[in-house]
């Protein structure tokens, strides 16, 4: 378990170091930052001043390192757009992302557990049946597409929900939260659907389908020979073998809801780190891709050695600490 | 003749005419493919020509006159009085020749990367197979967008417009090449391990040459099978991106484009402007979608 | 009744039980008109060919039979109580409680996320009304019967901690926790090392006579049922063939399918010099001839099995299912 735990967490700084070499180069050869943080009116003098404060003139690789310095502080520069610093942008941002990544993220996780196991269980009825269909069709959907026509339906044609925005937030020290009021949980909806559906309707396929393998298996029947309840022997024992392979994938889905987050902010104009990264794309605000590349990576590194450690505590087969017993 | 009276016998075909989902999904692409292809001839305006644009044309409802020029647009027109149904065809032809592109860099990046790192092994193929780890680790869309960024930031500013199409073909193909690495990769692995290639290192010959033709034939199923899926994938990611805006510009709207401008009129209660691009996008991407699982299943089975 | 019943108290008695299994082409009848009785204390032994039928006639007792197969007609009396036509919760109580179960494979018998004293004790809890406390130790006591060294500590392991014949006797720990007066031990040494095979053998043998639970006790494997069985049942494509004690039907066996089994079965305390096999296979149930579905294979053969399936194991009075069993027995 402890060597396991130190290679994994070893793997996952040796991505992390890649990926700030790819932000660093970014930073360092797509444009000149020089250019782009001096205005027209600049001498050599100036030029070679920066240079010198940005350690520009330094070799490459004490450049790299500074930069993985300046990255573990959270130091990313200043955003050449808005020439406000990276870190106080992203940091003002973020809130709205988590916020609307986290309530897809529950929604997706327990719908999909609940409808998976659902159709499992009554795999033959006709429930079942319609909710297998609609998902087919659901996969096929872009994620746009499934926001625009949640727009048309409720905010344009019902004109019940906003179709953009956060709404009034509420100010708990930097974080800016959107739970604490009416409209603020109001945009909170079209969104959150229109990024949980597609994991979801992933997390209820894959669910139903390892439910089923479960169900077929030895300790299922033993579990009923042995006349314990219907329930216990499907919640107990058949959801808990569910979860082992469950949990891999959708420890990687909760990474790609920050990733289509991107999306959702996009169609709904919702103020989180996603819009901000497409609008520096536009724009090519270097220290902002950079930063923001930084952060999903720790995130999804974070995530998947979250995945990797859960194995162990739901899986006592994976448990290496125990004595084999001889019988 | 014989030929062709033989092909339509055989297997493949057999399984594919006893497919209503596969015969539906494939007349569905062959038509937008079609349409895509012969736009200039088809398509009633040339959406582009500024000469034939006339703005008291703009927002002319489907298949009815407009109320100041009296002219009648199937599909209707949207502000600038551009006729839908012709941006629907030549952004079609946009989206299409993205994907195809896009797969195509993707396929043969892959392909040669798999061969790489499946025969040499060592140093370069662990390279290679921990780059692709990396990469799966993040979707593919987000590896496109980033792509895009810093192909842009390296684009001189009055090109960018002009260069973007290619830039997509280079983002969404450098997103997608895992897959067929993996596969050639694997099938390397396995015809390594033959005799005859044993045999070719005891005889002193190079046995890289009689590998590839061995490996080749062996992959061409499973990566003709991915590159269906990466085809349905690439053209939703083509989409995506342009109607984010990191895409293709408005001088040169794919479906995607058509779709962003579109939303901009959904409370205005101009609808054509965005269903008919959303729609013909769908239909794109669910066919080719469907012909790539019934590929799979045909070709393939293991694979799923 | 039948012979060997006479002074034990009948706990099972299944009488003219049949299954059957609704297909598209036609209705299957895995178990046809199967009638036996099993006595306290005593092991029947069940066997036959894969597809006989045994198995389906164990998980129709203890209703655990997967749709679409049913119990299409016949009695099934679990100490003077009917319970074949019990509700689905009603069975339930009595799975576990009253009829145990063992099953083929012990290495996917076991939830292997949960530890084995947490399998026993939500058994125990189930069914016995007792406090937390006195599950615990009758979890340990129960492993400790079966033969599990140091049972106090290995209470918390999990199953992949125990090799595979540990694994089968916390199977039949599980099997027996709630003191059950039936026991049905579907092959359950089919998956084990040849060597521990006679320990679980032996093993449930002494426990089922020391409690006077009843056995059946299903096996492809005519040495374990001459190691085991006071009688045995034979059953041949869903019919009972032959029903007699072990030692009379091992001898002299009265059906022409049992003395084929006995002969091409290496039985240590036999010598026999060569084995003989039975000529062909078992037909598939959707392709049973006419008459006696023995015929096709049967050295005896005459022109009347071919019409007639013979003499019914009437009740359970009879020995074989045979036009030529009376002589056989006379």
């Amino acid at each position: 378990m402890l060597a396991f735990t130190i290679r994994r967490f070893f793997q996952a700084f040796v991505v992390l170091l890649v990926v700030g070499l790819v932000a660093f180069s970014m930073f360092r050869f797509v444009g000149d930052p020089v250019e782009n943080m001096l205005g027209q009116e600049r001498t050599d003098a100036d030029i070679e001043r920066l240079r010198s404060q940005l350690g520009l003139d330094q070799p490459f690789p004490v450049q790299y390192f500074r930069f993985l310095e300046g990255a573990v502080q959270g130091e990313f520069g200043v955003s050449y757009r808005q020439g406000r610093p990276v870190a106080e942008i992203i940091s003002q941002r973020l809130p709205a992302t988590l916020e609307l990544a986290a309530v897809s993220a529950f929604m997706a996780i327990f719908f999909g557990l609940v409808l998976g196991v659902f159709t499992a269980i009554r795999r033959d009825g006709w429930a079942a049946h319609s909710i297998m269909t609609l998902s087919l069709i659901g996969v096929s959907l872009p994620t746009f597409l499934i926001g625009i026509l949640l727009i048309y339906v409720f905010a344009v044609e019902l004109n019940v929900l906003p179709s953009f925005g956060r709404g009034d937030v509420v100010e708990l020290g930097w974080w800016r939260t959107g739970f604490l009021t009416e409209s603020g949980l109001k945009a909170l909806i079209l969104p959150s659907i229109t990024l949980g559906l597609y994991q979801m309707t992933l997390i209820m396929r894959l669910v139903r389908s390892e439910m089923l393998e479960v169900l077929r298996q030895d300790y299922i029947r033993f579990a009923r020979a042995r006349g314990l309840k219907e329930k216990s022997v499907l919640f107990r024992h058949a959801l808990k073998n569910t979860l082992v392979p469950v949990i891999t994938v959708t420890g990687l889905q909760l990474g790609s809801i920050i990733a289509f987050a991107i999306i959702t902010e996009t169609v709904f104009q919702w103020p989180g780190v996603g819009l901000l990264f497409i609008n520096a794309i536009q724009f090519v605000d270097i220290p902002v891709m950079a930063a923001y590349l930084m952060l999903i990576s720790v995130m999804f590194v974070g995530i998947n050695l979250i995945v990797d450690m859960l194995y162990f505590v739901i899986d006592p087969r994976l448990r290496g600490d125990r004595a084999k017993a001889e019988g | 003749m014989t030929a062709i009276a033989q092909a339509w016998q055989s297997d493949f075909m057999w399984s594919f005419r006893r497919s209503p989902v596969a015969v539906v999904s494939f007349i569905v692409v062959m038509i937008l493919v079609f349409g895509a292809v012969f736009a200039p001839l088809i398509a009633p305006y040339n959406p582009f020509d500024p000469a034939t644009l006339n703005l008291m044309n703009g927002f002319s409802k489907p298949m009815q006159p407009n109320a100041f020029t009296g002219e009648t647009f199937w599909l209707g027109t949207d502000d600038q009085g551009r006729d839908v149904f012709s941006t629907i065809l030549y952004g079609m032809r946009i989206s299409l020749f993205v994907g195809f592109c896009a797969v195509l860099f993707a396929m043969v990046l892959g392909v040669t990367l798999g061969l790489i790192a499946g025969y040499s092994g060592g140093l370069v193929g662990t390279i290679i197979m921990r780059v692709a780890d990396v990469q799966l680790t993040f979707p593919a869309i987000l590896v496109a967008m980033l792509i895009f960024g810093i192909a842009k930031g390296f684009t001189p500013v009055h090109l960018r417009d002009q260069m973007a199409v290619w830039v997509l073909i280079l983002a969404i193909g450098l997103s997608d090449w895992v897959q067929f690495a993996r596969v050639v990769r694997g099938a390397t692995l396995v015809e390594k391990k033959k005799e005859y290639v044993q045999a070719a290192h005891l005889n002193g010959r190079k046995a890289a040459g009689i590998m590839l033709r061995h490996i080749l034939p062996n992959v061409v199923g499973p990566v003709l099978v991915i590159a269906t899926i990466s085809l349905a994938l690439a053209i939703i990611a083509e989409a995506t991106l342009s109607f984010l805006g990191v895409g293709a510009p408005p001088t040169q709207p794919s479906l995607g484009t058509l779709i962003r401008i579109g939303q901009g009129f959904l409370f205005s209660g101009e609808w054509w402007i965005l269903f008919f691009p959303a729609v013909t996008l769908l239909a794109l991407a669910l066919s080719v979608n469907l012909l790539g699982d019934w590929l799979r299943d045909v070709l393939n089975p293991r694979l799923r | 009744m039948a012979q060997a019943l006479s002074n034990r108290e009948v706990v099972l008695s299944v009488r003219d039980l049949v299954v059957e299994i609704p297909t598209r082409r036609a209705l299957l009848r895995p178990v046809d008109q199967v009638s036996f009785d099993i006595g306290a204390g005593e092991i029947l032994g069940v066997v036959g060919e894969s597809g006989a039928g045994k198995s389906m006639t164990g998980n129709a007792v203890i209703g655990l039979l997967d749709r679409p197969a049913h119990i299409a007609s016949g009695e099934i009396w679990l100490n003077g109580q009917r319970i074949d036509h019990l509700r689905r919760e009603q069975i339930r109580k009595i799975r576990g409680k009253e009829i145990g179960m063992v099953f083929q494979d012990p290495l996917t018998s076991l939830n292997p996320l949960l530890p084995i004293g947490e399998q026993l004790r939500e058994t125990i809890l189930e069914h016995l009304a007792v406090p937390q406390r006195e599950a615990e130790a009758r979890a340990v006591a129960a492993l400790e019967e079966v033969g599990i060294p140091a049972a106090a500590e290995r209470i918390n392991s999990y199953p992949h901690e125990f090799s595979g014949g540990m694994r089968q006797r916390v199977v039949i720990a599980l099997a027996l926790c709630a003191e059950p007066s039936l026991v049905i031990a579907d092959e359950p040494t089919t998956a084990l090392d040849v060597s521990v095979q006679a320990q679980i053998i032996s093993l449930l043998k002494q426990l089922c006579h020391e409690r006077g639970t009843a056995v059946m006790l299903v096996t492809h494997d005519m040495g374990v049922i001459a190691e085991a069985a006071d009688r045995v049942a034979v059953m041949y494509a869903g019919r009972l063939a032959e029903l007699g004690p072990v030692r009379e039907v091992l001898t002299r066996p009265a059906h022409p399918y049992t003395t084929g089994l006995m002969a091409s079965t290496p039985l240590a305390s036999k010598g026999r010099k060569r084995l003989n096999q039975i000529p062909g296979a078992m037909p598939p149930l959707a392709r049973l001839p006419e008459g006696c579905a023995f015929h096709p294979r049967c050295p005896r053969a005459e022109d009347k099995c071919l019409q007639d399936p013979g003499p019914s194991l009437a009740g359970c009075g009879g020995r074989a299912a045979c036009w030529f069993a009376t002589e056989a027995v006379a």
